[in-house]
């Protein structure tokens, strides 16, 4: 009996020991359904998926104005947009910081960076920072790919949108353009997950 | 005991020597005055820097200059370094900054803020390459930071106060039960 008691508190600990590393790995993975959201855009618009009806999927990039991989990446982004908008998969950019926390990420100087880089995509900026937690986003650039099967929107790649942050012509990888061709061409998706050095969400 | 102890520490002393010298001659395209205090290497050449199995407790902490977080606590660690070296603690700053800033920021931060610690500089762009081989659990973020010595290795995807990171040395000081 007392064996048999020891064995459940046992059990027990090893259920919240799992739940514990759940909740510290939270969000995302590739396959889970993606929620939708409404934040405001640079111009002003609310912009939820939702209002893409013709849409495949989305691009969803996590960025921010103040750090340089994000900066470093700026026209690489601008180029997904204009490669895959018209083939149904439209970036949707989203501020995940803390203006309190980072002046340079304000929403006024979101509204001047996609005016001086001339973004193609919305810039949406995470107001009270709901919407990152839940995907799982924990730095800028974080790119979540979501893809729709049968009217819900799924992860499909999570990470890197390639493998030099510093120098776009070394690319040799492009794991954002390749995830979207798969998509594309009906092919699995590999790697569907990668790892990118960013800077930590502003909280 | 005592002579036994230093000749283990001789040893690590000496073994450890000639892998520096080896990755400083990596270096021999930046100036001579940086050489000194920073080295530049990819993963490989940053690799034994993780892996060292002396007996000393290595901090190494991954950081850029614009890395705001980052900046904040950089004199937490330098604190530590300065106030544990005497207990076998190193701390090794792993900046990230790009290439192209190292003479214009890195290398002005390094000496307006006359840091200790040695800094390296870890230009490997091939991130999805190396990240996991530094942690499996390490998303990418910054500030990031990695405690090991040979009986005990945690890494930390998170900021320090100098409270939290002297808890962290001192459990890492304190003999195994």
């Amino acid at each position: 009996m007392k064996t048999s008691n020891l064995f459940s508190l046992f059990l027990v600990f090893a259920l919240f020991a799992s739940f514990g590393l759940k909740t510290s790995e939270s969000g995302y993975k590739v396959g889970d359904a993606a929620k939708d959201f409404s934040l405001k855009n640079t111009d002003g618009k609310m912009v939820s998926l939702s209002q893409y009806k013709e849409s495949k999927g989305f691009i969803i990039v996590f960025t921010c104005n103040t750090c340089p991989y994000s900066v470093a990446y700026e026209d690489r982004i601008i180029e997904l947009d204009k490669k895959y908008k018209s083939k149904g998969y439209p970036v949707i950019a989203i501020n995940p910081n803390n203006p309190a926390k980072s002046k340079g990420d304000s929403y006024d100087e979101m509204v001047i960076r996609a005016k001086k880089k001339g973004f193609t995509f919305p810039y949406l900026i995470d107001e009270g920072q709901k919407v990152y937690p839940v995907y799982g986003a924990l730095k800028t650039p974080h790119v979540y790919l979501l893809n729709k099967e049968n009217k819900v929107l799924k992860v499909a790649y999570i990470g890197a949108i390639d493998n030099n942050y510093s120098d776009a012509a070394a690319v040799t990888e492009r794991y954002v353009e390749k995830a979207v061709d798969a998509l594309l061409n009906k092919k699995t998706i590999d790697p569907n997950t990668t790892k990118a050095i960013g800077c930590g969400i502003k909280k | 005991m005592k002579v036994c102890f230093l000749l283990i520490f001789a040893i690590a002393v000496t073994t450890c020597t000639p892998e520096k010298k080896e990755a400083s001659e990596k270096v021999s395209n930046l100036p001579e005055e940086l050489e000194k205090t920073l080295l530049t290497v990819d993963f490989n050449g940053l690799q034994p820097y993780l892996n060292k199995t002396d007996n000393k407790t290595y901090i190494v902490n991954f950081w850029a200059t614009w890395c705001k977080p980052c900046v904040e606590e950089l004199p937490y660690f330098e604190q530590a370094g300065k106030k544990y070296r005497d207990q076998n603690v190193e701390v090794l700053l792993v900046s990230l900054d790009f290439p192209n800033q190292v003479e214009k920021q890195l290398k002005p931060f390094i000496e307006k803020n006359k840091l200790n610690s040695q800094v390296i500089l870890l230009n490997d762009p091939d991130q999805n390459n190396w990240i996991s081989k530094v942690d499996s659990s390490w998303t990418g973020a910054i500030p990031a930071t990695l405690i090991y010595n040979n009986k005990k290795r945690t890494f930390y995807e998170t900021s320090f106060t100098l409270e939290t990171l002297e808890n962290e040395i001192n459990n890492f000081l304190k003999p195994l039960p």
